[in-house]
């Protein structure tokens, strides 16, 4: 059974379609992205699958339940860790966790016996009657996981669950997540990191205006979607070097000073820019990125 | 409707209260208690009696209920505020299985029973003091600190739930709390008042919970105890109802 299908989600504010006609079915036991520039319809997406908010049409389907009809019941089996930190800055770390086990209606021994698992999983074995003020903000953002898994869920919702941290914390975060794909958990995840989406996605939906534009592993989307390889160029005469290049660069594309050459054969390109000193260059595998942009654009979307 | 998920908010809030119960409990205390014994010793020796009695034992009742007002306003404004918008207590809450109603009885309940705890503190004065008549008949005031805290506590609610920031609740303030704590029979009798005004005193919840409050610490049943405790319990009601759709609209839009 799929732990969440969205048929035809359309939301709207103030006239303006924010969701239009979303479908998204996920796997179990699968880690799903979700992608798509600012303003894409992700996080209204996830506020709508989590029941918060109410549909203008189509249907949301958590674990069985209907939404938001069924919200408080689907709930209890869902974890969520959001974009803004919202820990209590009252609390211990530990009392952090007996309060929302608390919201979940569990009694004070079954939220104790899960307790050292949290502390365990989230690094913070040592921290547990430390106050919030006083752990770093990677340590904050595993707590926050560990909040969310507080119920034992069987799907966890993560919203941008990395940003703003340093990559030891990502790192960190990383492997807790693949640890509960490990468990057969489901994960959707959003994110703007696209080697995040890389690493830990199976599956990645990219979003933009409001609807799935494309769905697929992070391997798929690269070799259906992009050129497997891409030549960056920058410097001195890159004007004169565009304007002949299209005759072995499959697909280019300017941004700012920098040229996005898109080819199946790099070697061609490296070796024509070898004779223009003034040029410099950087050669590496197409990547989701190169995709993401590719299928939404250049243009900032704030 | 009737259920105890609203509790473990209302826990929360307890929890976190009991850490800094002894400097709370001061400062909720600290400034009623000196309005009374301040003004009611120092105005109170050059007054004759008012309404019969010794101005301490008239100004009793006035700071219960207006100790019992600022404890529910208190508590559902700044501190609802800074869960709500600043903390998102709430908003992690309303990603469990709790609801908004949950979270926001868990507020009501949890202002209240400060609320009741503000009471009790200045009974605690009332009784040490001897300004009361009829033991007995001052143990009223519970359910009177408790009807007039949820009323204010709904009340508060409803700012909180459309207050941008908290400079906004100084309106509140200004064009509500003061002019019921100088109009509501705190200080001295509503009848001291011209018609008109003592008119629109009428309307004010204050007056309603002085008109119940005042008479038990003084030793007499109140007069028209339905009336005054059905309209604290509508302007209770009428401000969480507002709350409710208020706050569903700010947060889950």
């Amino acid at each position: 059974m799929s732990p969440l299908i969205l048929r035809g989600l359309c939301k709207s504010y103030g006239g303006n379609l924010v969701v239009d006609g979303l479908d998204l079915e996920l796997e179990p036991g699968r880690c799903h992205g979700l992608l798509g520039p600012n303003g894409a319809g992700k996080t209204t997406t996830l506020r709508l699958a989590l029941g918060l908010i109410g549909t203008d049409a189509g249907s949301v389907d958590l674990l069985g339940y209907p939404m938001p009809a069924e919200a408080a019941l689907a709930r209890r089996k869902v974890g969520v860790v959001p974009q803004i930190d919202s820990l209590d800055p009252d609390f211990t770390v530990r009392e952090n966790l007996q309060t929302y086990g608390r919201y979940f209606g569990m009694k004070g021994h079954e939220i104790e016996a899960r307790i050292p698992y949290l502390l365990e999983f989230s690094g913070l074995a040592g921290k547990a009657d430390a106050p919030i003020n006083n752990l770093s903000g990677g340590m904050k953002r595993r707590l926050t996981l560990a909040r969310a898994l507080v119920n034992d869920p069987d799907l966890i919702f993560l919203d941008e669950p990395t940003t703003g941290l340093d990559p030891q914390a990502r790192h960190l975060i990383w492997q807790g997540l693949r640890r509960l794909i490990g468990q057969g958990k489901t994960l959707l995840l959003t994110t703007h990191f696209m080697d995040e989406a890389e690493r830990l996605c199976d599956v990645i939906s990219v979003l933009d205006q409001g609807r799935v534009i494309v769905r697929g592993s992070p391997r798929e989307l690269i070799s259906e979607h992009i050129e497997p390889h891409v030549v960056e160029i920058y410097g001195e005469g890159l004007n004169e070097w565009k304007a002949c290049a299209s005759s072995y660069c499959r697909r280019c594309e300017q941004a700012g000073e920098t040229l996005f050459c898109y080819t199946e054969a790099p070697d061609r390109v490296v070796a024509e820019l070898a004779a223009m000193p003034g040029l410099r260059y950087l050669h590496r595998p197409a990547n989701l990125e190169d995709v993401f942009l590719k299928l939404t654009g250049r243009d900032l979307r704030d | 409707m009737i259920d105890l998920n609203w509790y473990p908010v209302w826990r929360r809030n307890f929890l976190v209260w009991k850490k800094l119960a002894i400097p709370s409990l001061l400062g909720n205390l600290a400034d009623p208690m000196l309005y009374m014994l301040g003004l009611g010793y120092g105005l109170g020796g050059l007054l004759q009696a008012v309404d019969g009695v010794p101005y301490l034992n008239f100004l009793a009742a006035g700071t219960l209920a207006y100790s019992v007002m600022n404890s529910a306003t208190f508590e559902t404004l700044y501190s609802a505020f800074s869960r709500m918008h600043v903390q998102k207590t709430w908003e992690a809450i309303l990603n469990t299985p709790l609801t908004l109603k949950d979270v926001l009885l868990g507020e009501l309940f949890w202002a209240t029973s400060k609320s009741l705890l503000s009471a009790v503190a200045i009974m605690l004065v009332i009784w040490a003091l001897g300004l009361y008549d009829n033991f007995a008949m001052t143990l009223a005031l519970l359910p009177v600190a408790v009807l007039t805290g949820f009323c204010f506590a709904g009340m508060g609610l409803a700012i909180n739930a459309v207050s941008p920031n908290y400079d906004f609740f100084l309106y509140y303030f200004t064009l509500a709390i003061t002019p019921m704590i100088l109009l509501g029979g705190v200080f001295y009798p509503p009848s001291a008042l011209p018609a008109w005004l003592a008119g629109i005193a009428a309307w004010l919840p204050l007056t309603h919970a002085i008109n119940l409050a005042r008479p038990l610490v003084l030793g007499h049943l109140p007069t028209d105890i339905l009336l005054h405790g059905l309209a604290l319990l509508a302007y209770g009601l009428a401000g969480f109802a507002a709350a409710l759709v208020l706050t569903k609209r700010r947060l889950l839009k």
